[in-house]
């Protein structure tokens, strides 16, 4: 089965009048790393939720369909349980943080799940090597910069040791370096350590290179779903207010005069590689 | 017209939020602020309404010492629209949100009323009229926050990084606002990190690192500093990293390249196709 499932899941918050989610069906496979983009308010928040059991549990409303992540369903698991299987990670780190160093913040997770002392010792060194934290051991989480403190707040998620890493638009309190240097981290994670990423964004410029897939949603439904190269350059990606990056932008344009490049391009140096690549032809 | 003159602050006498910045910034200007992380950009607006003031140095307001105006004067003159829209509303209802700030400034219940209407209506906010600003969605609590500033149509409008969980067709709403009220004179400043919104609409832009100014200019000339690009943790858009890598092949594409319609027009020119 896969990581997460959604069966023909829908949901409305108690006292709204529309759907948040409608009718959502996918399924998400352990290694994949998948953007779900679209216009504010179209369910991004909402699909985040129901994979962590936020939704049913904590917001309550109408539900239809099911969820299932790691094989439970999230009508029946508690959100502490789904916790070790997904970490979340937000936009804002200090909402995040609750403890007064390095260490502490990354061992309280996992002694909240009774994880064994040793166990979580050797976890947290695991973490501040990976995540590279070992300079920012002494510092207060407060006296971070924004950027420390989203690494913080993701070390922390990752310390409980979850199968898929949930992030809700991780970086648009980060100046673009900080921001830049927590996307390469999440693609690190995918690529080397093949931990399975779900990323709200709006700005695919940043991750769609790194995305194996998009999930477009709008107004609570799937839209499009598949590889980055394939559902960006649609015209519906345009229609609904999707951030599409630049170099793709490009592309389109080229093509209505009828330069075809041999790829859709998702950066600038892919852009100036293909053009370069007509040229030499 | 503002002039800040070598300002200083300190929130706790320990850290130095500002030290030493001076600036000018003319009546009808659209400027970016940009800069790293704790650079001191929002501390650098909140001087400009009077939230903060600061220990050393001098701001000027249509040439009155800032310091003998009140913030309720000052905010007349300049409307500061935070980032967290949660940190500036507070009542239950959008229009009682919007109608308090106006009757605060003096208008009329029935002044109120129509003024907060035409506003909801500029910003396509209209049915939300009734709805509590707790029941929106983040971005749409944004444009609410916004809503609140500009019902008092203030002559200045400073705004920290208003582009944040906005989706494409949003942020172009927003661009098209913001250009609209810069030709009625308004001057608008943008505290942003989000540089395509910087390159498609802001001719002017001051970068920032560690309380102090780094560069002030146009932004094409700011933007394509490497050095200060590095110093303010900004990263160039994927049209300016295109044709600098296009421009070491094809030396007539410039390298300061920034639009969309440029960096096409270009690609045509190589292809040699008419553009």
């Amino acid at each position: 089965m896969a990581l997460v499932e959604f069966a023909d899941f829908s949901f409305k918050y108690l006292g709204a009048d529309s759907l948040a989610l409608r009718k959502v069906s996918a399924s998400i496979n352990e290694g994949e790393y998948v953007v779900i983009t679209g216009p504010s308010g179209c369910g991004k928040t909402t699909l985040c939720r129901a994979i962590n059991g936020l939704v049913p549990h904590f917001h309550r409303g109408y539900i239809a369909g099911n969820v299932y992540v790691d094989g439970q369903n999230t009508r029946d698991a508690t959100v502490a349980l789904l916790a070790s299987s997904v970490g979340l990670v937000f936009q804002n780190p200090a909402n995040q943080l609750v403890t007064l160093n390095v260490e502490k913040e990354l061992a309280f997770g996992p002694e909240n799940l009774g994880v064994e002392p040793q166990e979580i010792r050797k976890r947290v060194e695991e973490i501040i090597d990976l995540l590279n934290l070992e300079h920012l051991r002494e510092k207060h989480p407060h006296e971070m910069s924004g950027g420390e403190q989203q690494r913080l707040a993701m070390a922390a998620t990752l310390a409980l040791k979850p199968k898929v890493l949930v992030a809700d638009e991780p970086t648009s309190n980060l100046d673009p370096k900080s921001a830049e240097l927590i996307l390469d981290i999440i693609s690190e994670l995918n690529k080397r350590n093949g931990m399975t990423v779900i990323l709200v964004e709006h700005r695919l410029d940043l991750v769609a290179k790194d995305a194996s897939r998009i999930i477009l949603l709008d107004k609570g439904q799937i839209v499009a779903d598949g590889a980055p190269r394939d559902i960006l350059p649609q015209d519906i990606s345009m229609e609904i207010g999707v951030g599409i990056p630049k170099a793709t932008q490009v592309y389109k344009r080229l093509q209505t005069k009828g330069i075809e490049l041999s790829r859709v391009p998702l950066t600038g140096e892919e852009l100036a590689m293909l053009v370069g690549e007509v040229t030499s032809s | 017209m503002i002039l800040v003159e070598d300002i200083h602050f300190s929130y706790d006498g320990i850290y130095t939020a500002l030290q030493g910045v001076s600036l000018q910034i003319e009546k009808g200007e659209r400027v970016a602020i940009m800069g790293t992380n704790g650079a001191g950009k929002t501390t650098l607006i909140k001087h400009m309404n009077g939230l903060l003031r600061p220990q050393h140095g001098r701001v000027i307001v249509d040439g009155t010492d800032a310091k003998s105006l009140s913030i309720a004067e000052l905010s007349r003159t300049v409307g500061l629209v935070w980032q967290n829209p949660d940190h500036q509303l507070f009542l239950d209802s959008v229009r009682k949100e919007i109608e308090f700030g106006l009757k605060n400034l003096g208008f009329s219940p029935e002044e109120a009323n129509e003024q907060c209407t035409q506003t909801l209506k500029n910003l396509g906010l209209e049915g939300l009229a009734e709805r509590s600003p707790f029941a929106l969605s983040g971005g749409e609590r944004k444009r609410v926050a916004l809503a609140t500033v500009l019902a008092t149509e203030p002559r200045v409008l400073a705004l920290d990084e208003p582009t944040i969980g906005q989706d494409a067709h949003q942020k172009e709403r927003l661009a098209s606002m913001l250009l609209d009220l810069n030709e009625r004179e308004r001057t608008v400043i943008v505290v942003t990190h989000d540089v395509e919104f910087v390159i498609e609409n802001f001719p002017r832009t001051i970068a920032m690192a560690d309380g102090r100014i780094v560069a002030d200019g146009s932004t094409s000339s700011v933007l394509s500093n490497e050095d200060v690009l590095e110093r303010c943790s900004l990263t160039p858009p994927q049209l300016t990293v295109a044709a600098r890598a296009l421009h070491k092949v094809f030396p007539q594409v410039p390298e300061r390249l920034a639009l969309l319609s440029e960096l096409e027009n270009a690609v045509s020119e190589i292809l040699g196709v008419v553009p």
